[in-house]
């Protein structure tokens, strides 16, 4: 197969996915995808239901590891480190490249334990450390002001949105470079969204962000660069700017402007 | 063209049906509440006659018609601890490893079918392995420690079936978001399954261990005693049991009518004795929830 088609964005390239197809079962979900992620930018990844976007972000930390029939081909370079060559530490890895899913998943517990939930499974650190990270996280995440008098209180009890940046402090209290983010705006209200939008914009100074939405108006308000899948092939990839304006590509054009999708 | 949200004709039909429906469920649960409530009166008002302190704390006298009970209920107690101690842990090892860690296949799909099945085996054939395995092979004798293994055995189907529905109930979101923020999976497994877990797992092993305290067939032959006036000493020794005795009092005994009133004592504080395992089964998994969910 003739490999897709790839841009090369300017800046340091963080991610680089060389020749990727990924199937479950019989299924090829992925189709030889090729393409470079820069450093501290936002890539976003649209395309229609079921084209592979959500597939796409979890083969950057191995979360489709955990389906017993996922097959992936290619190579995944973070910091020209393939991810997946045999000797590569999932923890470390994980640590590395964070994620926030598409249903905020906080844990039963307390939301300062939440925060501290990957700091506690990892070093062991002293309470002042720990409740200094947790503070620092949570209003990066800028959820400190509506939660620092009750950090002792069940994450369930929070909002829907409250939620959502709650488990993007956690994933920052483990400081990670990349931060994956599965539609993250998708079972949350038009306000809580402006908010993570806000944040998404934040990170970008630090981080390298990716995310996967089903919301055009959202790539174009968030992300630096955006990635065009359709049904498990990479249509087009360039700047946001000249996707949203200007694409090269017929079905790009037709999907952004809602003729489909 | 309005309609009319008033009873009519048209509807009369639907309405029947769902009368008729609803009567037969109703006198359904009614029937089974009355055999059930029947049954509780008969023991409860018959078996409180022969309840006294004597009955309760001294040996069975005069060919079993007079005395009490006592080495029957510290057998039965007994032998549930050794059952509860070999088959909880191991419920629920087998139970978090078929869930958490067997890759799903056919082999895992055979594995859990065949423990789905054991739960229907008859106690009797788990009675019959007991003396095989237990009592003969391993050469523990008749003895409270082979008859205990052998309700472990009993229970652990239900052990491990409880604590895997336990553990399914956990969401998965629980368990990607663990991994995500770099847990292994023991860690992930450790902190945030298993104690979201555990007070459902212990709620179906106490329910299993129950059954297991008023199963009369796996013990008959592996260690439980016609009479004994004292106490075992050591794991290798027979004891009473509860149900075994009351078989004995109700099928067995030479004087039948005069041992009657004790069978029925025997057979409330059999069931007290169920009743308030399952109870404390409740109070256990409501402490353990309230503890883990705050």
């Amino acid at each position: 197969m003739e490999s897709s088609y790839i841009a090369i964005p300017e800046g340091q390239p963080k991610i680089q996915v060389e020749n990727l197809s990924l199937s479950y079962g019989p299924k090829l979900v992925l189709k030889n995808i090729s393409l470079v992620i820069p450093e501290h930018r936002v890539t976003a990844i649209i395309g229609p239901s079921g084209c592979g976007k959500s597939s796409l972000v979890r083969v950057l930390n191995r979360m489709n590891d955990l389906i017993p029939e996922a097959r992936v081909e290619g190579r995944v370079l973070i910091d020209g480190e393939n991810i997946y060559d045999r000797d590569v530490d999932l923890v470390a890895l994980r640590k590395k490249v964070g994620m926030v899913f598409q249903k905020p998943n906080p844990f039963p517990k307390s939301i300062f334990d939440n925060i501290a939930y990957g700091l506690k499974i990892g070093n062991h650190r002293s309470r002042a450390e720990l409740e200094q990270i947790v503070e620092r996280s949570l209003r990066q995440a800028a959820l400190w002001d509506e939660v620092k008098d009750r950090l002792h209180q069940n994450a369930l009890k929070l909002s829907g949105g409250q939620q959502q940046r709650l488990c993007i402090a956690r994933a920052l209290a483990v400081e990670p470079e990349i931060i994956l983010f599965d539609e993250p705006c998708s079972a949350i209200d038009p306000i809580a969204t402006a908010k993570v939008e806000e944040l998404i914009h934040q990170l970008k100074k630090d981080y390298t962000v990716v995310i996967v939405t089903h919301n055009m108006q959202q790539a174009a308000r968030v992300s630096d660069y955006t990635a065009f899948l359709w049904l498990g092939e990479l249509l087009e990839y360039d700047r946001t700017e000249k996707i949203f304006t200007n694409p090269a590509n017929k079905m790009t054009e037709d999907y952004i402007t809602g003729r489909f999708g | 063209m309005t309609s009319s949200v008033k009873k009519s004709r048209k509807n009369l039909k639907s309405q029947l049906a769902q009368f008729t429906g609803f009567l037969f469920l109703r006198l359904a649960v009614y029937s089974v509440l009355f055999i059930l409530l029947y049954f509780f009166y008969d023991i409860g008002h018959q078996g409180y006659q022969a309840i006294s302190w004597e009955f309760i704390s001294q040996v069975p006298k005069r060919g079993m018609t007079e005395g009490g009970i006592f080495p029957a209920i510290v057998g039965t107690f007994l032998v549930t601890l050794i059952t509860a101690i070999f088959a909880v842990p191991l419920g629920m090892a087998a139970a978090i490893y078929l869930n958490e860690y067997a890759r799903a296949g056919r082999l895992t799909r055979l594995i859990r079918l065949s423990i789905r099945n054991l739960a229907g085996v008859p106690s009797i054939v788990y009675g019959l392995f007991g003396v095989i395995l237990f009592v003969n092979m391993l050469k523990f004798g008749t003895s409270v420690l082979s008859a205990g293994l052998t309700l472990g055995l009993l229970t652990l189907p239900w052990t491990i079936t409880a604590s895997e529905e336990a553990l399914k109930s956990v969401p998965d979101s629980y368990r990607e978001g663990a991994l995500a923020l770099g847990a292994t999976k023991w860690q992930m497994i450790r902190t945030n399954v298993l104690p979201y877990s555990i007070p459902g797992m212990l709620t179906g092993a106490v329910l299993g261990l129950a059954r297991a305290a008023g199963e009369t067939a796996p013990i008959m032959f592996t260690g439980a005693a016609f009479y004994l006036p004292f106490l075992p000493r050591s794991l290798k020794d027979q004891f009473m049991a509860l149900p075994y005795h009351l078989y004995i009092m109700a099928t067995q005994h030479h004087a039948i009518d005069k041992a009657r009133p004790l069978a029925y004592g025997t057979a409330l504080v059999l069931i007290v004795f169920v009743v308030l395992f399952n109870l404390g089964a409740i109070l256990l998994r409501a402490r353990l929830r309230k503890k883990w969910r705050h």
